[in-house]
Order: C-alpha cells, then structure tokens, then sequence
C-alpha cells in the first residue's frame, strides 16, 4: 500500500496545512475579539469631563459623569478634614496604601487641594452608588459616624476621603480619577496634570 | 403496498427515518418503573420550546437600544394584542425552566444518574444548565429597568474581582466602561442565540442517554438484566417501549404541568416579586442604585455564597471563587459518590441524611439570597456555604462508609 509513498513528506505536509489552518482560524478571530472593545464612541464618551467648583458650598456634593460613571466632588469642612484622622484606627487602608489613587493624591486627605475629595461614585464592592451621608451620628449609622458614604447594597462604609472602613463587604478604598485643576474654579476630570 | 407505504419507503432509502423513529422511540426500551420524577426531562424541553416560540415573538416588538429598550417592552405589555400574555408566558418561563431543571437534577441526585456509565451524560446536563444560566442572566438585562442594570453590574463587576487580567476582562465583556447600551446590544444578540445552543445540547444530551439508556428510580442497570420482553426477544426484560407508553405518560405530566404554568401567567406572573422584582418597574438608572440589590431566585443560592465569604488581603476574589467552585464542584459529583449502589432507596441513612441537609442548605441559601446582608443573616450563610461544599467534600467518605441495603435483581414497582 504505502510502497512509492514518502511518509514523511505526507506527514509533514499534513501538519504544516494544519498549522497554517489553525494559524488563519486564529488571525481571523482577532477581529471578531477584538470588535467587543469599547468602540471609538464608547472611549470618546470616556474622554474628560470639567467640572465647575466655584458654586460648590461647604459640604456640598457635586455629581458628574464620567465614563458614564458619577463622579463626586465634595467640597469638606474644615471640621471635616479635622475629623478624619480620627478615623484611622477603623479603616481597612488609613494611609492609600492600595493603588486605587493617583500617587499625586496619596496623602491624608487623599486629593490635590484639601477641601476638595473627587471620587468614583462606585462601590469597591460590586459596583454600587454609595448614599452621601455627611450627617454627623445619624441614628442609623451609630454615634461614631463623622460623615461619609454608605453603600445600601451590602452596607460597605467609607469616610469623607473615601476610605474603606475596616470590616465591610468592600475590599479597598473608593478610586481617585486621574484629574487636574485648570484653574481654581474648574476642575478637569480624567487627565493627570503631570508634575503639578 | 399502500401509497403511503411507498412514500415511507421512498423517504427510508433517502433518509433514515424510520430507522431514528424506531431507535429512539418505537424501539427505545426504557425502564418500566418511571415515576414522578421522569417528568421532568420532558418538561425542560417544553419550556425550552415555550421560551424559544415566546422569545421569537417578543423578539419581533422589542428594541435593543437603550433609549428604547423600557418602552418597548410596555409597549409589549399595553400595546401589542396578546403582547402581555407573551411576555408573562416569557418571564415565567424563565423561572418554570430553572424549577424544572433543578427537580430534574434533583432526579439525578436521589437516583444516582450520574453514576457510571452516565458521568458524561450528567456532564452535559451540567453544560446546559451553565448555558442556561448565561441565557437567563443576559435575558434579564434586556427589559433595561433599576435591577436589569444594576444586576448585570454587580455580575460583570465579579469578572473584574479576578486578578490582572479582570478589569481588562470586565470592559471587553461589557463594551464600554460601564454597562450601556453597547451592552445590552450584544446581550439581545447572545440572548437570541443561546436558546439554539442549548436545543443542540439537548439533542447531544439525549444522544449521550440512549447511547447508555435510561437509569431508574432503582439504580439497576435493565441492559445488564435479563433479555427478551413482549416486543422482542433481545431487549431488556425490565424495559418497555418510550412510544407509547412513556410519550403518553409524559403528555399526562405536560397537561398537569400546564394548568400550573398558566395559573401563573394569569393569576401571579410576578411571583410575588421573585419572578419580576420590584424596581424592574422602574427604568435604567446608572446614576442611581436600588435600595436593595437580588438577583432572580433561580440564581440565589449562589449569590448567597458569593456575598457569604470576606474580602481579604485587599481583594473580593475569594467570593468569586467560592460562587463558581459551588458550580464547578457539581460537575465532579460521578467521581465523589463511591457507594455501592446508585439509588437512594438502596442507601443508608447517613447518606439520605446528608442530601436531606444538602436540599435544606440549597433551599436556605436561595432565601438568604433574596434578603438584605445584615450581620446575622451573613453568619448564616457562612454556616451554609460550609454545609454546601461539605456535602460534596465528604461525600467519598459518607457514600462509602455509608450502610447500603442489597439491590435486588430486577427492577421493582
């Protein structure tokens, strides 16, 4: 049967068309993969937002959209960032140890100017939107409470630098976007301001 | 020969359709001592036929964008003739697929189906039953109300909890940064595929059956038995023909099936909130989140031992991980049971214990799932979650030191 028949030839070509064959089949998925990236429209709409924050009172919350995400910017007390020292002994990451912050805004109050927390609106947990609570010992949160987020899905707690208390469902503290201030009145959001 | 006879004839030398009607019906010899629980088989693949005629239906009246998605599905519900009861027969399907799959893996849990030589049968059904779950899941998203959204976001989210490549992951699934219409573009495609998936899963399930045949309330193999029954003399003795006599039974099931399904449809197609939740009333939100987030009952038990484990050393992972071995550790289940004997009428009472446990614990962690994570209801679920994979964990050992009853020769009423 196989006299005359070059075995290693028919085997080298069967497995050279095969590779080839898989290698195709493999180019021709990269675009069916690669077709579920956030298209141009979707990263667009992730482009930088500025937000004004020459109206923003004392102890106020501004809400923006940000990669269709709310974006906070809260303009703290100076009771506010006296308080939240105090807090340390019961977060999960008093210092930011976690990356979930620009190293620009690795510091206690976590943020370029002290007053001013900008923050993903976003559980760490499984991606709810924390309530603001700047209520000092609501009846509900307990004595100890001085201001922060509750997250209402499955109770994680955070503080006015949206530090993670220790013992709740959320792992890490909330993210700090990229951002920078364009002048003192707006903020730009989704954009590092380089050394500054 | 009759003119029809000719054309059967005709149509035999073509295609074997006789043959596949004999093979798996006429001549298909199943065990003659089915009971209650052989319904259910049946019954997946008439929801399954509901869902896909419904779905098709809906389908034609429904937008898969995300400014309209809310509206066409109360246009569906107030405008469209009939489109109400479509829907309804649609949404409670969903929930009667799973009630009925789990009765059926139930089945298979009481009886020992999985046993060997059935362990890639019930790997399949396994198969199915996760595509099921992606079907169900992406279905949810598409009416684009409160808990459509903020439900696919805490389960996309369980993506991202996985390290390195999980946010990556999490966006590539969702298209966008966060779940938008991009999203629910591609889920109203996947979600209109999939059903066809599983109709093919099905028939290679149903392959894979007849292939080793049908196991039975008593756990004894008929083929293994002795031979030569009323319709031929090299078939099981122990086995009669499906055709008719299980299609007949099996119509008995669909009819009583029925009157509950419609009872429902008419009478509670809510069901009660755990069918349709509450703020899926209420449209899409991203800025805003539900009081309190559950996914569809089906899917609680697992969500109950997602929400059941910590988060530590700065990552959720650990829950993640815990929900899929829950599902995983199902498909191990042929090589955990090493008894002696298949069914639950020949096992001891250390084992029908443990399943009585392992049903409590499943029924448990369902309802847990449905409630808000307080402190208390946390520390139940633990206890649960450890009960759950308990069962599977010590089942080599339990099965084995277990004291079986001896299994009789043939198949008993």
């Amino acid at each position: 049967m196989s006299e005359g028949v070059d075995l290693k030839k028919r085997r080298f070509l069967t497995l050279s068309t095969a590779v080839i064959g898989a290698v195709g089949a493999g180019a021709v998925a990269v675009p069916f993969v690669m077709s579920w990236q956030p298209s141009a429209k979707a990263k667009a709409a992730g482009a930088p937002v500025e937000a004004d924050i020459s109206k923003l009172e004392e102890g106020q919350l501004l809400r923006v959209k940000w990669r269709g995400k709310p974006v906070w910017v809260v303009n703290r007390t100076k009771q506010n960032l006296e308080d939240l020292p105090k807090l340390d002994d019961i977060l999960a990451d008093p210092a930011s140890e976690v990356g979930q912050q620009p190293d620009y805004c690795k510091n206690p109050t976590r943020s370029i100017k002290q007053e001013f927390l900008i923050a993903i609106g976003i559980c760490t947990h499984l991606g709810c939107s924390p309530t603001y609570r700047p209520d000092i010992a609501p009846a509900d949160l307990g004595a100890d409470w001085l201001g922060g987020f509750f997250c209402p899905c499955h109770g994680s707690k955070f503080d006015l630098a949206g530090r993670v208390y220790a013992g709740v469902p959320a792992p890490t503290n909330l993210v700090i976007p990229p951002h920078s201030y364009l002048s003192d009145k707006v903020v730009l959001i989704g954009v590092d301001g380089g050394a500054s | 020969m009759s003119a029809l006879q000719n054309m059967v004839g005709w149509i035999d030398d073509r295609f074997p359709m006789t043959k596949v009607w004999n093979e798996h019906l006429a001549q298909y010899y199943a065990p003659k001592n089915f009971n209650f629980w052989y319904f259910f088989g049946s019954l997946a693949m008439l929801v399954l036929v509901i869902q896909i005629v419904t779905g098709l239906w809906l389908a034609m009246m429904y937008k898969p964008d995300a400014d309209f998605a809310f509206a066409s599905v109360e246009y569906i519900m107030r405008d469209v003739n009939w489109g109400w009861l479509i829907r309804y027969m649609h949404s409670t399907g969903a929930s009667a697929f799973f009630l009925v799959i789990y009765l059926h893996m139930f089945r298979g849990l009481m009886y020992g189906s999985y046993r060997k030589p059935r362990e890639l049968l019930w790997i399949i059904g396994m198969i199915i039953y996760v595509a099921m779950m992606a079907t169900a899941f992406m279905g949810y998203l598409l009416p684009w109300g409160q808990m459509s959204l903020w439900g696919a976001a805490v389960i996309v989210n369980l993506f991202q909890a996985i390290p390195i490549v999980g946010e990556d992951l999490a966006v590539w699934i969702r298209g966008d940064f966060v779940i938008s219409d991009v999203t629910l573009n591609r889920f109203f495609a996947l979600h209109f595929l999939l059903p066809f998936v599983l109709a093919a899963l099905v028939f290679v399930h149903i392959v894979a059956l007849h292939k080793v045949g049908s196991n039975n309330p008593d756990g004894i193999e008929i083929k293994k038995g002795p031979k030569g029954n009323k319709w031929s003399d090299t078939a099981p003795a122990d086995g009669i023909p499906f055709h008719p006599y299980y299609s007949v039974k099996d119509i008995a099931g669909v009819i009583v099936f029925l009157m509950f399904f419609a009872g429902i449809v008419f009478f509670a197609p809510e069901g009660g909130g755990y069918f349709l939740e509450a703020p899926n009333f209420e449209p899409a939100n991203p800025l805003k989140t539900p009081e309190h987030i559950a996914p569809v009952w089906y899917f609680t038990p697992f969500y109950a031992i997602l929400r059941a484990v910590p988060s530590f050393a700065g990552t959720q992972v650990w829950g993640v991980i815990a929900m899929g071995a829950a599902i995983v550790v199902l498909f191990l289940l042929p090589w955990l049971d090493r008894s002696p004997v298949k069914s639950i009428r020949y096992k001891g009472g250390l084992y029908k214990g443990f399943l009585a446990m392992f049903v409590i614990v499943f029924v448990v962690l369902g309802w847990l799932g449905t409630q808000p994570a307080t402190e208390l209801y946390t520390l139940f679920a633990q206890i649960a979650t450890t009960l759950y994979f308990a069962f599977f964990f010590l089942m080599p050992w339990f099965s084995k030191a277990d004291k079986t009853k001896p299994v009789p020769e043939r198949v008993t009423k």
